[in-house]
């Protein structure tokens, strides 16, 4: 056990464990030190120096994030010098940045404005250093836009795309006044290895990175008569959305949100956890496919593992970082381009609405969505599959915009013929998740009995752990599956893509043998997705991931086969799992892509 | 009359190769005897913040680590300022033996010089004087090996944390204290990292004893130092003088009998005007706050035909470039600095805008980060208190 530390700030004792910081041991009594460079998900850099306190007899003051207590330590957060300093150090801020607070995306969500009101900074300021430096605004790329003018260089977004991501897209170029945020060789973001995971715009405080939004042209869709417009919701925004409108964390709100898509005038509102179903159908098969290709046939053309396919950043960054694995990755399309693909044909067909008139909309706990979404394989249906990506964050606003008091709306259904889920396909949007739905089906194809867990929760593969690692053993199966008897079904589960790039290695270096990896961009899996509500922690990360599994356990249908809306459409459309329909609208193939 | 000159010293520089006895000889002791010599020298780090340098040893001989290191910083930014060039091409023996003793002492295999990028051309005579101190540490059979590392050309890589990140292959920017780094430093690793000029100095205190060297100098400041003397001096160089000194005295020696300031320890360093010249004493108590500053040892001399504002200026535009640009009030202070300044020279702000950059030098001095950003104000405040009618007129 660590030992205890006594120390006083602002004449209250604390008693921490050693090693802890002052900004800790402030938390635990509840005084509340400013900071702008630290987040509790990032290794600490105390270069911001808002976070600045006086320790009694030093002459200097000491840096709260990173400086540890020590026994008798006295601390004042408030002194006269404190204060003043703290001032000058928002106001040295103020004075880099290009404050146009009214016309900003962050505006009443960020953390230096926040500052800033609390510090006055007033007339009599720093001379204004942008209109003499200039600055320059990426915004090149389809999910994120990149405003240096805003940045206040904490680094919070380096440190997430290094350690977090352990992508490096982004890093610290120059020093001194010229000192920025930059990526290889100042390229626009778009030409990187940036994953458009947007897991550095959940992080930066500022209105530096944020989002491309789209929501004035679903607005103007909207507004449109000739068109018919389909929103499908990822599985993710349903336990997050209320965060963004006032709600506690982790509350389920699926029927306000189709309440209020409707309310917003969507034409038809519908579930991407449909096509969460459905992928767990396709991608399930191809698993299986694979398996028997290579432990009947001996065909060595066929890879294993397979990995999944529906998170755009995991695509985007194999294909930068480990090109020489993309035949394992699932040609399965992710549910958001299959659900596009069939809107705009299956679905289009069943209304009576031409495609070139429907607009497809989805909202996304994702920014990588918005990417995935312009890539020239998703034109299945002829037209750009699905047209445009809000985030949840966007979402938020235009509910908003519309005046709607989210909190009171009645709860409401989604239309029928894609709007049917099963709870496999909520938990897609908890790490584990596709996994654990991919294993309730495929075991039960192949044994013809539910999977052998109780409540049919797969625990193994829950949780905010690293990396997973689960192995099913496979007995007693139909006649048809008797290759897979006795087999043990070795998977593995990671998040983050620190934690993606460790399993791959693990894998081209022989260390790890796996038939089936899930793999999502984002920590936690798309809950802490790069276009979830802003703040995020682990704390938030697991609550949300509570409500996931909760509104699971709550859904009649559990598992993605029994959901009589995919059985329905392979009846009548799609015919059978990876036959021609599904290569021509579900699938899709990859592209290697550079290494910087 | 004749004037009375300082005394040169030559302890340094003496041509002495004594490095087997001087092994032999602290080999055989104990390290709490040869710490203790070394604290009682009363040496103090001649590259940073004047840290003693025995004690600094002693905790890095404290930690129980397996891989330790010893880095001697010759590093050597400052403008003005090659006194460590020259130590390192005349006897780069001595500063050997001085890393030798301290890997000894602390348990270290592994050392490194990490020479200034400018220094490229002193890297063969230094490789050939490392060749033959490996020989003879292979002989006594000393298992130390010591490597020079290139450094990347800021001077922000000096600093010592910010040298480790850059030895790291990282950007170098300077770490979060504490962890020192005789905890955690190079390679996150117990390190003793000592300027060029304090290793050589332990040199001579393990050859002719602690009281020899600790007679040099006075109270807080012992032994002798090595000076750039630089600006409006008849006689620019190197100079090894006995710490203590009046700045007076100096003055009298080296400046061309108009000076009206003397800048003691370069950009970090302070300014020290004309009237204040006799009760400036040199060394680190002479320093007129408790800062942190790289004693780099530049003495620059300004007479009257300087102006103030200029010098102020190049010092400014110089940290504007250099700070690191990781933290808030130096990479945005120093910028508001100088433009605070000229902006109240051409008049677009009132000279009371001075007082507000020196409240802002204050507050860069408490929040910075590191030496480099906390040191601004030791200039800044210096020139613009000494010499304020020059900054508006
Ligand atoms: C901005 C900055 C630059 C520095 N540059 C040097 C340098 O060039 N050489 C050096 O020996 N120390 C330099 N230092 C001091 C080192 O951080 C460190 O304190 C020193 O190398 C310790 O050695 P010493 O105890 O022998 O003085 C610098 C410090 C700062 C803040
Ligand atoms: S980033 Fe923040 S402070 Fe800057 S303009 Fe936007 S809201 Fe205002
Ligand atoms: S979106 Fe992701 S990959 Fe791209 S810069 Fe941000 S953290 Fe890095
Ligand atoms: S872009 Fe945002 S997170 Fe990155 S350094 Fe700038 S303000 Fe910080
Ligand atoms: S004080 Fe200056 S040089 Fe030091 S860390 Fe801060 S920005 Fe970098
Ligand atoms: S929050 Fe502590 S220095 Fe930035």
């Amino acid at each position: 056990m660590a030992e205890k530390i006594n120390l006083k700030i602002d004449n209250i004792a604390v008693n921490i464990d050693e090693g802890s910081t002052i900004l800790e041991a402030a938390q635990k009594i509840n005084i509340r030190i400013p900071t702008l460079c630290y987040h509790e998900d990032l290794c600490v850099a105390g270069n911001c120096r808002v976070c600045m306190v006086e320790q009694v007899g030093s002459d200097r003051l000491i840096p709260s994030c990173a400086m540890p207590v020590s026994e008798g330590m006295e601390i004042m957060t408030n002194s006269l010098k404190v204060r003043s300093a703290r001032k000058q150090v928002v106001e040295l801020l103020v004075s880099e940045h290009r404050a146009e607070c009214t016309r900003c995306y962050k505006n009443g969500k960020c953390e230096l404005q926040d500052l800033s009101s609390e510090y006055i900074v007033g007339e009599n300021g720093y001379i204004d250093l942008i209109p003499l430096k200039g600055y320059s605004i990426d915004n090149f790329s389809p999910s994120i836009i990149k405003d240096d003018s805003k940045c206040i260089r904490c680094q919070r977004c380096v440190r997430t795309c290094n350690e977090l991501q352990n992508i490096g897209a982004l890093s610290v170029a120059y020093k001194g006044e010229h000192m920025k945020i930059s990526s290889f060789y100042e390229k626009p973001m778009y030409e990187v290895v940036c994953t458009n995971c947007g897991q550095c715009i959940n992080r930066c405080p500022t209105g530096a990175l944020t989002e491309k939004t789209y929501f004035d042209e679903v607005w103007s869709a909207l507004n449109s008569e000739k068109k018919h417009v389909v929103v499908q919701t990822a599985p993710a925004v349903r336990i997050a959305l209320g965060e963004a409108l006032g709600m506690p964390v982790g509350e389920i709100v699926t029927g306000k949100l189709v309440a209020a898509l409707r309310r917003l005038g969507f034409n038809s509102v519908l579930d991407t956890d449909f096509t969460a179903d459905l992928t767990i159908i396709e991608e399930g098969n191809e698993l299986l496919q694979r398996l028997k290709k290579v432990l009947v046939d001996g065909d060595t053309s066929v890879k294993l593992p397979l990995t999944t396919s529906c998170s755009p950043g995991w695509v985007k960054f194999i294909e930068h970082a480990f090109p020489e694995y993309l035949e394992n990755v699932s040609t399965a399309k992710s549910p958001q381009q299959m659900f596009g693909a069939l809107a705009k044909t299956f679905y289009a067909k069943k209304i009576g609405v031409e495609p070139e008139n429907m607009v497809s909309i989805s909202v996304m706990p994702c920014t990588a969505k918005k990417y995935e979404a312009d890539r020239p394989e998703m034109r299945s249906s002829g037209y750009k599959d699905v047209d445009y990506v809000l985030t949840t964050r966007e979402l938020a606003l235009m509910i908003k915009q519309a005046g709607i008091d989210f909190s009171s709306l009645p709860d409401d259904e989604y239309d029928s013929i894609m709007g049917e889920s099963s709870g496999a396909a909520v938990i897609f949007g908890a790490t584990g998740g596709v996994m654990e739905a991919a294993l309730r089906t495929a075991y039960e194809v192949v044994t013809g009995r539910e999977v052998p867990f109780k409540n049919l929760n797969i625990t193994a593969v829950r949780g905010m752990e690293d990396v997973k690692e689960a192995t099913i053993k496979i007995e007693n199966v139909l006649p048809e599956w008797s290759f897979l008897e006795g087999a043990e079904l070795k998977t593995c589960v990671a998040h983050g893509l620190s934690n993606a790039k460790k399993v791959m290695e693990a894998v081209r270096d022989g260390k790890a043998e796996y038939h089936f990896i899930e793999i999502m961009a984002c920590p936690g899996g798309c809950l802490g997705g790069g276009g979830q509500p802003i703040p995020t922690s682990l704390a938030i990360r697991k609550q949300r991931s509570k409500a996931i599994y909760e509104e699971d356990s709550l859904k009649p249908i559990r598992k993605s086969h029994e959901n009589p809306e995919v059985i329905h459409i392979y009846e009548e459309f799609l015919k059978e799992p990876l036959g021609e329909k599904s290569h021509e609208l579900l699938h899709t193939h990859y592209t290697k892509r550079n290494r910087y | 009359m004749k004037k009375k000159h300082l005394q040169r010293l030559d302890l340094i520089f003496k041509n002495e190769h004594d490095t087997e006895a001087i092994l032999e000889k602290t080999f055989k002791r104990s390290n709490d005897d040869v710490i203790n010599d070394l604290i009682s020298s009363g040496l103090k780090g001649r590259g940073g913040a004047g840290f003693p340098t025995g004690l600094k040893w002693k905790l890095a001989s404290e930690e129980e680590t397996e891989v330790k290191y010893v880095i001697c910083n010759a590093d050597e930014g400052e403008p003005g300022t090659f006194k460590d060039r020259e130590i390192l091409s005349s006897v780069p023996h001595k500063v050997l033996a001085g890393m030798a003793v301290c890997a000894r002492i602390i348990g270290a295999k592994k050392g490194f010089i990490y020479l200034r990028g400018e220094y490229l051309f002193l890297k063969p005579q230094l490789l050939e004087a490392i060749d033959k101190f490996h020989s003879l540490l292979d002989e006594m059979k000393v298992d130390f090996r010591v490597e020079i590392f290139l450094g990347s050309g800021a001077y922000i890589c000096g600093e010592e944390s910010a040298l480790f990140e850059s030895m790291e292959g990282k950007r170098g920017e300077p770490r979060n204290k504490p962890p020192f780094p005789t905890a955690q430093g190079y390679k996150d690793k117990p390190t003793v990292i000592n300027n060029v000029e304090t290793l050589a100095h332990t040199y001579s205190i393990f050859k002719y004893g602690p009281e020899k060297f600790r007679d040099l100098g006075i109270q807080d400041s012992r032994g002798s130092k090595v000076f750039s003397v630089s600006g409006d001096t008849p006689v620019p160089g190197i100079y090894e003088l006995e710490f203590g000194m009046s700045l007076q005295k100096f003055v009298d020696d080296f400046a061309d009998g108009d000076a009206k300031a003397v800048q003691v320890g370069g950009a970090s360093g302070f300014c020290v005007p004309r009237k204040r010249f006799d009760k400036t004493v040199i060394g680190y108590q002479g320093k007129l706050r408790g800062t942190s500053l790289p004693t780099g040892g530049s003495m620059m001399i300004f007479n009257s035909s300087r102006s103030m504002y200029n010098v102020l200026h190049n010092y400014l535009d110089f940290f504007v470039e250099e700070s690191c640009g990781q933290c808030t009030p130096c990479r945005v202070g120093t910028q508001q600095l100088l433009l605070g300044v000229e902006a109240v020279k051409k008049g677009e702000q009132p000279s009371s805008y001075l007082d507000k950059l020196m409240d802002l030098a204050e507050a860069m001095r408490i929040t910075a980060k590191c030496g480099l950003g906390q040191s601004v104000a030791n200039s800044f405040s210096s020139i613009v208190e000494n010499f304020k009618e020059e900054m508006i007129y």
